[in-house]
């Protein structure tokens, strides 16, 4: 577990973080071949071993996390799971699963197990790993307001469509400490979360300290990825050197850059604009939230992360035009992944004219969704043919009641829909059951890339001896109705209300204990362990470290200019007059330069200046005459 | 052609100068087949200016201003100010005026090329302008013929980016508007339009009268001016409709890049588009990312890479790629026209195409530089040379762009070739010796234009004649609202010729240019295709083997109308068909949450992206403390205010919801 081996030495250099990277790659396991390949042993490569690592805490898997004691029992639940199809992302094959003390502890057939074991059945089903939730907002608080989905509710909603991890996102108040904020969140979701869980920092504003903090925070609290906004004009939003600052220090850190792509500016301006035209409803919110919007943002953010060499993954991917963008980018080399949502690849944004203003107002979210309605077949084919990679729900739930705030002005409204339950189902209906991805591809976009991509692999997203018991038997055979008044959340408009859909979990089971079986929930508040992420994932960084090595940019060795120099006189005008561009000097990097009121135009030069190299005179003399040849350094 | 006509359709009582030659419809064109050249089959297509103004110097503005009478007066004020220059400048120019007038020439056996067909007629030249083309003119027996055996004859270049007089630390260019229009003209070039780049918190109006000044004392040639808008705050409104409403100019450029001095946030971009769109002006972009410039700028230099290589490795491709796409993306939003200066890649070209493909009103300028040369040079041994390339955006270090570009010219996926034609010798350049970002940005170029163009588009087979004169002249007359007095032969309109051998060679050296630098950047290429004879205004400036006759301050400032039917026919339309609409709903009467007063939701912005017209200046806040303050009016006051959150429904419940649909 390199993780817990990184924790007692956060002071490291980066070098020796470096060096140890890679030895739990998952490189070995095509080696061991065969389709069946079951035996024992096959897997040690795959997979950590918990145990001897940490000093047993009783009943607890957990690697990391004492605090939460799960329920008793846990250690008993012993399970085999007989006559599933197991699904990974790259290989199905027949054979049961022993799973003990939350992990599991045999794959293959004919297992030996002890007396006394569950039995469950999965005959005719495929077993698959559980889904990983990638971006879920469960506590953040929009206009004071908290979701009506929180860690408990959400994460029983995600138990029963068949996801088993949920990734939430931290979002601190401008100007708040990333730590604090992180406490609290680990705190509620500790009391609350049902599943495994980790955590997305979200950088909302800059601050004094903001490089220490996510330092600390990669380094101590299993935190890999943050998330940088380029939309929320004046609350939330970065600018483009910020980005690129910030792009650098998360490089540096080995985590991942995501990002909210929207271009906040324009859309700032939009509103304003559709607010004088007296559009108030829902459907402003679309109308101010064009896809071109998007897809700028989108473009802007992959050209920044190449600039700075940092992987980038864009929340949310809501419109064709966004997808292609991300899509090409890839096709050009670059490290950037995309992530649909159960929205956008589920239903469209012809709802938002809806005559009954609770069901638009429910649609509302950011970016929102395309009116086009051929967007979700599309991004169900770019994710089924690898050009987006990842699935989540962008669950973010509120009343309507909530929504209501908004009634009277669209950009009131709180923005999220919901989506955790229904994710696999989705996927499975839009890309599985109409023949665009098989059942591998399947795990992968709902599972496995997921795991990869934030370092949660092989632990997590894999059915293999020494994973997590995160599992999902599967029928692909059920049909389902989704609606409001069935679903596990408290929320009382679904989006997709009355959508029928193919494929439904049969059996849940989340740390080696069954959470849902015929048709029953049955959750335990509290019981989702912290599950931490340790930085550089090879997924992503093997590529991007072997671009800084090669990157160096060198200069041309040149004798000395000699020739005659223009004099410059002293240039008052060059002292930044007007604010200045795209946002303040960001605080990250040291000591770039003396602090500028930006909005001060009084000019002043007193401390160093750009030109305070070159000598300074009063007037202007031209040493060589303008078309006069000169005497230049002529070496080629 | 279909220009004029569509704009004359349009304006509802015809100028009394149209009201005769608008009856033979130019649709009947084709039937006087590929070489008409009989009396009346230009008749149609041009505007007699003659009748309208008599000529009269710094007085011609385009026919469209007839549409509107409340310009008269303006018109009249403008006619007196012209006069009044004109008595300012003095008995030589009144001399000049003289000979001007004498000046009738004949240009006897050429094959006229304009940019959608190609004739063979003779052209008679008479007060600056030109009267008839045609076969067996009448003419006047003392009559100076020109005999150009076979030659082209083409409407003179326009150069629609110089920067003749753009400051950069405090020194100017060299080659002024004296030696650049020299160049110009040298080039086949006769009319320039170049910018006025006034430094953050410089009047714009007094910028333009300096530059106008100037180059009215010192261009050769023709001339129009941009103006740049260096900073955004609502006194540049005023300035902006001055300017658009009186003095003549259409075309504005902003920057994406130099930060903390040119450059705007996308907010600011957005209210200069909005506005610019109202005055129906062209809005043109400086497009790089300048936020990120900034940063490779110091991580290049902490490498210790000081030289002039720095710069390209500082400006790489895909910040130009990526300000064009976002620059589209405001245009489109807007609904404005939008024209990208200096297209230096093939990926900022690219992305002009994909958008022009989505159907934006887009119009992209790659420069000689880009059409010419690539960007390895910068990685030259000589620093003088490395230097002399160093422009913004810079040449691409991709061999293969200049062959792309042409491609895409050739296609009309780029429309325009500018030069960008920025001078500074050597020793201003060693201003940057230590420090690449010190170099002043600018290369030659207004010399070559054509010559290059000709030479890697025509003479390879890239695009026809007519195409090579839409992309040097007519498409720039047309978008800047010049047509048809520049950008065409026709009747009526200026006599700015330019008889071209497609046969000539001429190898570039810095030894035979007109301008004054001491290092082009071309030096040594060879190039097919140049000017034989160069007419401007009626007379003959340049002529092979006899050098250049030119008259300091003869160039005349053309004022341009705003609302140009190529850029702004169609945003005219879409402004009309595209109006957004609400959805027409029952009140809602569902429980409403009530929302806590948090002041954490509006704290003060720490980002400058807030543009300063939309509100009065914010006071100075310090950036990095988030000092919370309820005071002034914030977005939510019409939400009531609460201590407490108190749910109306109860989470979960079933609310009472107006259900209509």
């Amino acid at each position: 577990m390199a993780e817990r081996k990184l924790l007692p030495r956060d002071s490291d250099d980066e070098g020796s973080l470096l060096s140890r990277l890679g030895t739990d790659s998952p490189k070995p396991r095509v080696k061991f071949g065969g389709m069946f390949c079951n035996v024992e042993g096959a897997y040690e490569n795959k997979t950590l071993n918990f145990e001897s690592s940490t000093s047993p805490t009783d009943g607890s898997t957990s690697p990391t996390d004492s605090s939460t004691s799960p329920t008793d029992g846990s250690t008993t639940d012993r399970l085999i799971i007989k006559g599933g199809k197991i699904v990974n992302d790259d290989q199905s094959f027949y054979a049961d699963i022993y799973v003990e003390d939350g992990t599991i502890k045999q794959i293959g057939e004919n297992l030996l197990v002890p007396g006394g074991v569950k039995t469950v059945d999965a005959y005719g089903h495929i077993v698959i790993p559980g889904g990983i939730d990638v971006n879920t907002s469960l506590q953040t608080s929009q206009l004071g307001m908290s979701p009506s989905d929180d860690f408990y509710h959400g994460t029983k909603a995600a138990l029963a469509g068949g996801t088993t991890m949920i990734i939430d996102h931290v979002v601190p108040e401008p100007g708040a400490s990333l730590l604090g904020a992180y406490d609290q969140w680990k705190d509620i979701a500790d009391r609350g979360s049902c599943c495994d869980y980790s955590l997305h920092m979200d950088i909302t504003r800059w601050h004094d300290g903001l490089f220490e903090e996510m330092e600390s925070l990669v380094k101590n609290k299993g935190v890999n990825s943050f998330l940088i906004f380029m939309a929320y004009k004046d609350k939330f939003q970065s600018s483009d050197s910020q980005m690129y600052e910030m792009f650098g220090i998360i490089r540096d850190l080995g985590a991942i850059a995501q990002v909210h792509a929207e271009n906040g500016d324009i859309i700032d301006e939009e509103q304003k604009r559709l607010l004088e035209l007296g559009i108030t409803g829902p459907e402003g919110h679309v109308l101010c939230h064009p896809e071109e919007v998007e897809t700028e943002a989108v473009y802007r953010a992959i050209t920044i992360a190449k600039q700075a060499n940092c992987p980038l993954y864009i929340t949310k991917v809501m419109s064709k035009s966004a997808a292609d963008v991300i899509a090409k980018a890839r096709k050009k080399g670059m490290v950037v992944y995309g992530e649909p949502i159960t929205a956008s690849l589920g239903t469209d944004g012809s709802h938002y004219w809806s005559k009954n203003w609770a069901k638009a107002a429910a649609f509302v979210m950011s970016p929102p969704l395309s009116p086009d309605p051929s967007t979700p077949d599309y991004l169900n084919s770019l994710l089924s043919c690898g050009d987006l990679q990842v699935t989540a729900s962008g669950h973010s739930t509120f009343s309507t009641a909530q929504k209501a705030v908004g009634k009277d002005n669209f950009t009131l409204i709180p923005e999220g829909t919901n989506g955790i339950e229904e994710r696999l189902a989705i996927v499975w209906e839009k890309a599985v059951a109409t023949g665009k991805m098989d059942e591998n591809e399947f795990v992968a976009v709902t599972s496995t890339n997921a795991a990869k991509l934030f370092n949660l692999y092989p632990r997590k997203g894999r059915i293999a001896v020494g994973s997590d018991a995160d599992i999902v038997i599967w029928n692909p055979k059920e049909t389902k109705t989704i609606s409001a008044a069935t679903h596990a959340l408290t929320v009382e408009i679904n989006i997709f209300e009355g959508m029928e859909v193919r494929g439904a979990p049969v059996v849940v089971i989340s740390q080696g204990k069954i959470v849902l079986e015929g048709g029953k929930l049955n959750v335990t508040e509290g019981s989702g362990r912290f599950v931490p992420r340790k930085a550089y994932p090879d997924f992503i960084y093997k590529r991007i470290k072997a671009r800084s090595k090669m990157a160096d940019a060198r200069g041309v060795p040149r004798g000395n200019y000699d020739g005659p120099v223009h004099d410059v006189i002293s240039m008052t005008k060059s002292v930044p007059a007007t604010p200045s561009s795209r946002g303040p000097q960001c605080p990250g990097k040291g000591p770039l330069g003396p602090t500028r009121n930006l909005h001060q135009s009084g000019f002043t030069l007193s401390g160093t200046q750009i030109d305070d190299h070159i000598p300074r005179r009063s007037a202007q003399r031209i040493v060589a005459p303008p078309g006069g040849r000169s005497n230049i350094t002529s070496l080629s | 052609m279909s220009d004029c006509r569509r704009q004359w359709n349009r304006e509802n009582e015809l100028p009394v100068y149209l009201a005769g030659t608008i009856t033979t419809g130019p649709n009947q064109r084709k039937s006087y087949g590929m070489f008409s050249s009989v009396d009346g089959a230009c008749d149609s297509k041009t505007v007699d200016c003659d009748n309208f103004s008599a000529g009269r110097r710094g007085t011609r503005t385009p026919r469209s201003d007839s549409r509107d009478r409340g310009r008269e007066r303006e018109r009249g004020r403008e006619r007196e100010r012209g006069r009044e220059r004109e008595r300012d400048s003095g008995r030589e120019r009144e001399r000049d005026r003289g000979r001007e007038r004498d000046e009738r020439l004949l240009i006897k056996g050429g094959r006229v090329v304009n940019d959608d067909l190609s004739q063979y007629a003779d052209v008679y030249v008479e007060d600056g302008l030109i009267k008839q083309v045609g076969d067996n003119l009448e003419v006047p027996d003392d009559v100076r013929v020109l005999e150009v055996n076979g030659c082209l004859v083409i409407p003179g270049g326009i150069d629609v980016n110089t920067c003749l007089m753009k400051p950069h630390l405090g020194c100017s260019p060299v080659d002024d508007f004296y030696l650049g229009s020299r160049a110009a003209l040298a080039g086949g070039t006769t009319m320039i339009i170049d910018h006025v780049t006034p430094q953050p918190g410089d009047s714009l109006l007094e910028a333009f009268e300096l530059w106008q000044e100037s180059a009215d004392r010192k261009c050769c040639c023709d001339y129009s001016l941009h103006v740049d808008l260096p900073h955004w705050h609502p006194g540049v409104k005023d300035e902006l409709e001055v300017l658009v409403q009186e003095k003549g100019i259409n075309s504005f450029q902003v920057y994406m890049s130099y930060k903390d001095s040119f450059q705007m946030t996308d907010s600011q971009l957005y209210e200069v588009f909005s506005f610019l769109k109202e005055l129906g002006a062209v809005v043109m972009l400086h497009a790089e990312n300048g936020d990120l410039i900034a940063q490779e700028q110091r991580k290049v230099l902490s490498l210790g890479i000081t030289g002039p290589e720095g710069h390209p490795l500082s400006h790489p491709e895909e910040l130009e790629a990526e300000a064009v796409f976002r620059a589209i993306t405001i245009g489109n939003r807007v609904n404005c026209p939008v024209y990208i200066t200096k297209v230096m890649s093939k990926t900022a070209a690219d992305t002009i195409t994909q958008a022009r493909r989505r159907g934006s009103v887009v119009f992209g300028e790659p420069i000689t530089a880009s059409l010419a040369t690539d960007g390895s040079h910068y990685w030259s041994k000589n620093w003088a040379k490395a230097a002399a390339y160093v422009t913004s955006p810079p040449l691409s270090p991709d061999p293969t762009t200049p062959e792309h570009l042409h491609d895409l010219l050739a296609c009309g996926d780029l429309q325009v070739v500018g030069s960008a034609h920025c001078a500074y010798s050597t020793s201003q350049k060693a201003i940057g010796k230590d420090d690449f970002t010190l170099i002043p940005e600018g290369t030659n170029g207004i010399e070559e234009r054509m010559g290059f163009v000709w030479d890697k588009a025509v003479a390879t087979g890239k695009m026809d004649a007519n195409q090579f004169v839409a992309v040097t002249s007519t498409n720039t007359a047309k978008i800047f609202n010049l047509y048809p007095r520049k950008g065409r032969i026709a009747v009526g309109s200026d006599a700015d010729i330019v008889i071209w051998d497609p046969d000539r060679t001429k190898t570039i050296t810095s030894k035979l240019q007109q301008s004054a630098l001491e290092y082009n950047i071309f030096e040594g290429m060879v190039c097919r295709g140049g000017p034989v004879v160069v007419v401007t205004q009626g007379r003959v400036v340049y002529e092979e083997g006899e050098g250049l006759r030119v008259q300091q301050g003869s160039g005349r400032f053309i004022p341009r109308q705003a609302f140009p039917d190529y850029a702004y026919q169609r945003i005219t339309t879409r402004s009309k068909v595209k109006g957004k609409q609400g959805v027409s709903r029952g009140m809602y009467d569902g429980p409403v949450y009530d929302v806590l007063a948090t002041p954490k939701y509006i704290t003060p912005s720490p980002s400058a992206k807030t543009s300063p017209t939309s509100q009065q200046p914010p006071p100075i806040r310090n950036l990095h403390q988030s000092n919370f303050s309820l005071s002034g009016a914030q977005f939510d006051d019409n939400i009531p205010r609460r201590s407490g959150q108190r749910i109306v429904a109860p989470p979960g419940g079933r609310s009472n919801i107006t259900n209509l649909g």
